[in-house]
């Protein structure tokens, strides 16, 4: 398949000073893809779309649009729009004014910029509003008419950066689904920004997990989660249980970890390269309590419990390590299980991963 | 008691302006339609001579004619304080954005250097110039370095009087220009380029729109003192084209017709208070129009 990819991000440092924003970043993004950047605060995301907006020059490496390189081309001549964080609308003009102005730079026709700007306001629910100004609107709308004029010029790409991060939180769920079916219709390339791994897992074709300056891995959400490159990934996205063990026996993607719980387990790897020290990495939802304990086994005492409702998450002390446990409270009268209670646990190995250190 | 307090409070400040404003108005007014002294000077009275004389001037025969020379100088006043106003905008705009760029450590010393002239005295700033301008100076040796004929300099041309006035007054430009551009978001400002803007855009549509207080404000705080300037013009200017300043010295000093004189002052004044009526009614519409 030789798909052009929309964006390429090609060994793209950049230093600000003596620090190192980003390093020997190396990625590829699909047309029509909703690709999310997914990471801590200050792991340079904003740094990178605004590289790719052309607001940042890269320190190294090379930026390609549709497979040219768009390195050259000022921000103004870049066919890629952006949702600002905090909207940036344009405060002195209308919203339908705010929607025309980017058609305007481009040369459209009076006529065609009309029917565009009606169009993109009917898009995102706003047309009543036209005429009023930004600061007559609340959060949510100064979001969509942020989307209405980053999308009206049709551009390649369009860069999102936390664009959720300002709406609270009953909005943010329906901002999701609007996003995505913005998406959908308009067939454009999403780039979207957030450090919320919910967000992130909730709305993208593909996450590129990004954490010191560098991009930790990129996959599907399902990828991401249940098949994590490296304890970097493992632990912000999510939740899991390190156990800390010995590597005795490497084929390929298989490994052979001998944990501080005592059992061996033989599972998939990534990152070891050499028998030694590793850590085995489980969900808390991957192991079973009680009934639910399958594959390997072992006894523990509760020292904690939290119930919330739809799951219950304990804390079980099992041969001096400490693991936390998630169950889901499948029935309405479950056998309850309480703080000092002696239980069974267990996982299957193929629920947990071997990752090197 | 707060009522009595808020005026008792403003007590100073309302005496001071009676006492340093109010007050000379009303003399300077009296003066303008007093007659004039016979040995300079002038007598209390109601004559509305002082006046007249701005547009008509006594014939042979003591008919009256009309005689533009004044309007003409009240019409030089007002232009050259609009080139004045108009050069000071144009520079302070750039710099201003310029400064408002810069750290925050840097953007204090821009700040305190845009004000340093002003802790030295106006009259010897003026008279850096008559050294820069004049026979033999920097300007003219620069002008020389770059191919120029070598001559006297540049001093008492209506160049010369710009570039004093420019000089004097565009520090009350740069700082109201700047305090509004500080404000800008620079957010959208990348947000017009993000839409296809060129720079010459987002100063159009985005950075002077959003300023325009400022614009507006700075421009007034540079035309209205230019209306009155004396030093630039007899100075640098030579004194060969009056001004309304000049012309209002030359009346309490040289020709000692302090009616007359009082009179220019007053067209003077009404000309800036239409100018600030102006731009109160604008400051309204505007307000409400954003209510
Ligand atoms: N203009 C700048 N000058 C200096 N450091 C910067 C600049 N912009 C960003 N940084 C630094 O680069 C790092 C990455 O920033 P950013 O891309 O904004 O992170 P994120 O968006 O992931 O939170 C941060 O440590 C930030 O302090
Ligand atoms: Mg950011």
């Amino acid at each position: 398949m030789s798909r052009q990819s929309a964006i390429e991000i090609a060994g793209v440092s950049k230093q600000f000073g003596d620090f190192t924003a980003l390093d020997h970043v190396d990625f590829k993004i699909q047309q029509n893809e909703f690709f999310t950047l997914l990471g801590p605060s200050g792991c340079g995301k904003t740094t990178l779309l605004r590289m790719i907006a052309g607001f940042e020059t890269p320190t190294q490496g090379d930026i390609l649009l549709n497979g040219k390189t768009i390195s050259d081309s000022p921000a103004h001549r870049r066919k890629i729009n952006t949702v600002f964080q905090n909207y940036a609308l344009f405060p002195h003009m209308t919203l339908a004014q705010n929607v025309a102005f980017g058609l305007e730079n481009l040369g459209w026709a009076k006529g065609d910029i009309k029917s565009r700007v009606d169009e993109m306001l009917e898009m995102v629910h706003m047309a009543q509003f036209a005429r009023r100004k930004p600061d007559q609107l609340s959060g949510g709308q100064k979001q969509r008419i942020a989307l209405a004029r980053a999308l009206a010029p049709k551009p390649e790409v369009l860069l999102l950066d936390e664009p959720l991060s300002a709406l609270d939180l009953k909005l943010r769920q329906s901002m999701r689904d609007e996003l995505r079916r913005l998406q959908r219709e308009t067939g454009i390339t999403f780039v979207f920004v957030t450090h919320d791994q919910e967000e992130a897992l909730d709305m993208s074709d593909r996450i590129a997990v990004m954490g010191n300056g560098r991009v930790q891995q990129i996959g599907a959400p399902d990828e991401i989660y249940e098949a994590p490159e490296n304890r970097f990934v493992a632990d912000f996205i999510g939740e899991t249980n390190f156990l800390d063990g010995e590597v005795t026996a490497l084929d390929g993607d298989t490994a052979t970890i001998h944990t501080a719980l005592g059992i061996d387990v033989t599972t998939t790897q990534s990152g070891v390269t050499a028998p030694g020290p590793a850590v085995l990495s489980i969900r808390p939802e991957k192991i079973g309590l009680e009934a639910q304990a399958e594959g390997e086994t072992r006894e523990g005492t509760v020292v904690s419990r939290n119930y919330m409702g739809g799951f219950t998450h304990y804390t079980v002390e099992a041969g001096g390590v400490s693991l936390r446990v998630s169950r889901r409270n499948a029935q309405a009268r479950a056998d309850r299980i309480e703080v000092g209670d002696t239980v069974t646990l267990g996982f299957q190995p193929a629920n947990a991963r071997i990752l090197g250190q | 008691m707060s009522k009595a307090f808020r005026f008792w409070g403003l007590f100073p400040a309302w005496a001071l302006m009676v006492l340093t404003l109010i007050i000379p108005v009303f003399i300077v007014a009296a003066v303008s339609v007093s007659e004039r002294g016979a040995y300079g000077g002038f007598d209390w009275g109601f004559d509305l001579t002082a006046y007249r004389q701005i547009l008509f001037t006594l014939g042979w025969t003591d008919e009256l004619e009309f005689d533009p020379k004044y309007l003409i100088i009240i019409g030089r006043t007002l232009a050259y304080a609009t080139g004045v106003t108009l050069i000071s905008l144009i520079l302070s705009l750039p710099l201003a954005y310029w400064i408002s760029l810069q750290s925050a450590r840097m953007k204090l010393i821009l700040v305190y250097l845009v004000t340093l002239p002003f802790w030295v005295s106006m009259i010897v700033r003026v008279y850096s110039w008559l050294i820069i301008l004049g026979n033999d100076g920097l300007a003219e040796r620069i002008y020389v370095f770059f191919g120029g004929a070598d001559g006297q300099g540049f001093l008492f041309t209506w160049g010369a009087m710009l570039v004093g006035m420019v000089y004097s007054h565009i520090p009350l430009m740069i700082l109201p220009v700047y305090a509004a551009v500080e404000k800008l978001d620079p957010a959208l400002i990348e947000a017009s380029h993000d839409l296809y803007g060129s720079r010459w855009t987002a100063l159009r549509r985005v950075i002077i729109p959003l300023s325009a207080p400022g614009l507006i404000g700075g421009s007034i705080l540079v035309f209205v003192p230019s209306l009155g300037a004396v030093l630039e013009p007899m100075l640098l200017g030579g004194g060969r084209q009056l001004m309304m300043g000049t012309l209002i010295q030359n009346q309490f000093g040289g020709s000692r017709d302090w009616p007359f004189g009082a009179a220019i002052a007053m067209v003077l004044l009404t000309i800036v208070v239409l100018v600030l009526i102006v731009n109160a009614r604008r400051a309204a519409r505007q307000m409400e129009a954003s209510a």
